[in-house]
């Protein structure tokens, strides 16, 4: 048999690759990153580093980043609740999460957006986990309902509490980090099966150009020491806080996450870190950040190929789109931008559900978008030769009237050759008409009851319910919130 | 040089968003004694009018907007000073207190409209990014502005916004300022929510709105 070919798309030749990573290691040995983080400067200075006198801005050798990038696994792996479910972030695997920290929702009803509640969280992660091409969940949306020094930490409660899919989450507040990790540790029992079998991965966001702050430097450091995979979350806009050519934009995006990348590995070497990214081209009229823009997926695309060639799991924030309602744009610039993560190969891809320059979530696009992972993961197992020969036997002693549809060979193979759509009309006219001639979002709308009223929750056992209730109970407890919002909806 | 070549040379100036020309003009107008109130109300600000007209038109872009608001506050830098020094005030449009919000390092947005509401005759106190709540309420208090403007570029600390709002309240100052929210996630339903007096989606339209928020205070 052929061997098949995986599709794939490269923007960048290797010696424009090359050039990039150059320009990004001279950048950090000449110029320096900011980091406000004293853990970090200390780590940083006893490796070595120059800093200046206000010990913010280091600067950082081409030396120390080979030896960092030396010994950063080159794949990292999640795991479910269970811990049986392996998903493997490496290669051109490609994996799927809704879009993180929507601070609002689309009503279908009203075709408005409205601040979130935690009932909106709870359908969220109910639905998510229920969607099979979604591998991994988000802690997407941010709830009103509870004080926002703990939406961190609260997010993550529920999504433990409803789904059984590894989480991509963060911190708000270098505070919020040991109630979640204390979370993720009552799931696995202790320490070391949790740095053994990762149940979530911590996004942090440098902020453009160069700088660390803080917080996001705190969550490296904390997330290294105890596995928990990093995502670095660099997000340059174009011509605004990056250059405005994207091969510029390209040498500062590598230049912030090698630094981020530095920070984990001094803090615990072989730290699981992700290369990643949510940088947008800047709309110069408007000063937006369009998720949807083609350019935008072009940096995506192209930095995701310079971590893999040093070696890295890497990440995107696509599929998204800056619509305000499930229009055909939704559904254009999320296909599009689907369709290049997965031809790109990138590991961890997450924008579902997502719009309005991802602040939205819309449970009805999130459903929508899960078909066109469903429609990607279909592109991207490509063209297999199926048998031996392909066709030849199939038409000995064909006839004009010869069909395909009762042969033996159309049976064996068609669930496999095709994907099966949900949400994608292909109805007659006619019957269209005669189903209440609804479009792709009532459809979904449709969907999204259906599954929410009929699947029952996928709660997790009930002594760790108890005890991840505990831990949110303290947290909130300290933060001024006496009582949990009810949470079994 | 006589006083219209001078003024239609710093209209231009503004206009093409040429800073250093501006900062030479200004300078220039001191040295020949020119009335400087005279310069700024006929020659600089009428530039940056035209500007406003442009980007209304499509024409002008972001790039070339910013280029002339710093082209203009520079001239102004080096105005403002002299007049003091002889006792005339330029007229201003109102006081704003303008920062990035706690937890948010970014700048871009916030010094974009910082720097467009010093253009248009604000006067800006801009107390940068990552500001801490309680710095707001203090410096607004200090200089007795008439104006907070809030900036957030992350979903997540978009909940400063909010929180500011509420310290207003429980110290029973809410109605001293008008408060006005912008950055990228940040709504015009949000800042209703949040019970914010305004809200502007771009740089261009926090000018007008923060206009239209003086005004109203009278």
């Amino acid at each position: 048999m052929i061997p098949k070919v995986r599709p794939k798309i490269e923007l960048l030749g290797k010696s424009f690759i090359e050039k990039i990573i150059q320009e990004a290691l001279l950048l950090l040995e000449k110029e320096g990153v900011f980091i406000e983080n004293e853990e970090a400067s200390r780590l940083l200075q006893d490796a070595g580093m120059n800093c200046d006198k206000g010990k913010k801005r280091f600067f950082i050798t081409r030396g120390l980043v080979q030896k960092c990038l030396d010994s950063t696994p080159s794949s990292v792996s999640l795991f479910d609740r269970s811990g049986e479910k392996e998903f493997v972030l490496g290669r051109d695997n490609v994996h799927f999460d809704p879009g993180s920290a929507a601070v609002s929702v689309l009503d279908h009803k009203t075709r408005r957006q409205r601040i979130p509640v935690t009932r909106d969280l709870v359908r969220f992660s109910r639905l998510t986990d229920s969607l099979e091409h979604f591998h991994f969940q988000s802690t997407g949306i941010i709830s009103s309902d509870v004080p926002d020094l703990i939406a961190d930490s609260y997010r993550l409660y529920i999504a433990l509490q409803f789904s059984a899919k590894p989480v991509i989450t963060g911190t708000f507040r270098i505070e919020g980090f040991r109630p979640m990790l204390d979370m993720l540790l009552a799931v696995r029992g202790n320490a070391k099966n949790l740095a053994q079998k990762p149940l979530a991965i911590f996004d942090a966001c440098p902020s453009p150009p160069l700088k660390w702050s803080n917080l996001t430097t705190q969550s490296l450091i904390d997330c290294a020491k105890n596995g928990i995979p990093s995502e670095l979350i660099s997000m340059g806009l174009t011509g605004a806080t990056s250059p405005v050519t994207i091969g510029g934009t390209l040498v500062q995006h590598t230049a912030e996450n090698l630094s981020g990348l530095v920070i984990c590995q001094l803090a615990q070497k072989g730290a699981p870190v992700i290369f990643g990214g949510s940088p947008s081209s800047f709309d110069m009229r408007r000063g937006t950040t369009p998720m949807g823009a083609i350019e935008t997926m072009m940096i995506d695309c192209a930095y995701s190929q310079i971590g893999k060639y040093l070696g890295l799991p890497t990440h995107a924030y696509m599929g998204l789109s800056d619509t305000k309602v499930n229009d055909s744009q939704a559904g254009l610039e999320s296909g599009m931008g689907v369709l290049l993560a997965a031809l790109a190969g990138i590991n961890v891809v997450s924008g579902a559900g997502m719009m309005d320059f991802e602040s939205c979530q819309s449970l009805e696009k999130l459903v929508i978008d899960h078909e066109i992972c469903g429609m990607a993961y279909r592109l991207i197992q490509g063209i297999e030769q199926r048998d031996e020969p392909l066709a030849l036997n199939l038409f000995q002693g064909f006839t004009p009237e010869t069909q395909f549809l009762s042969m033996p060979h159309t049976r064996q193979w068609y669930r496999q050759e095709q994907f099966f759509p949900d949400i994608i009309d292909r109805d007659t006219y006619d019957t269209w008409v005669g189903k209440g001639e609804k479009d792709a979002s009532e459809r979904a709308r449709d969907r999204v009851e259906d599954i929410l009223n009929n699947k029952p929750p996928n709660r997790i056992k009930e002594d760790i319910q108890k005890k991840l209730h505990g831990i949110m109970q303290t947290d909130a407890s300290r933060n001024g919130l006496d009582s949990l919002p009810p949470a079994d909806l | 040089m006589d006083r219209d070549t001078l003024l239609e040379n710093m209209k231009t100036a503004v206009i093409e968003g040429n800073k250093q020309q501006a900062e030479e003009l200004a300078r220039k107008a001191v040295e020949q004694k020119e009335d400087l109130l005279d310069m700024i109300e006929n020659g600089f600000v009428p530039g940056i009018q035209k500007v406003g007209d442009m980007w209304e038109k499509g024409d002008y872009f972001l790039p070339e907007l910013i280029a002339s608001a710093e082209a203009m506050k520079a001239a102004m830098n080096i105005l403002q000073p002299e007049m003091e020094k002889i006792g005339v005030k330029a007229r201003s449009t109102g006081r704003v207190v303008i920062g990035t919000v706690e937890g948010d390092i970014h700048d871009i947005g916030k010094s974009l409209v910082s720097s467009l509401l010093s253009a248009n005759g604000f006067d800006v106190i801009d107390l940068g990014a990552d500001v801490k709540l309680t710095l707001f309420i203090e410096k607004a208090e200090e200089v007795k502005a008439d104006l907070i403007c809030l900036s957030s570029l992350l979903t997540t600390t978009m909940l400063g916004q909010k929180r500011l709002l509420n310290m207003l309240s429980e110290k029973n100052i809410r109605d001293k300022y008008k408060i006005l929210v912008g950055g990228a996630p940040v709504t015009r339903q949000w800042s209703e929510n949040i019970g914010a007096d305004g809200y502007a989606e771009n740089a261009m339209s926090a000018v007008v709105e923060a206009k239209k928020l003086v005004d109203r205070k009278g």
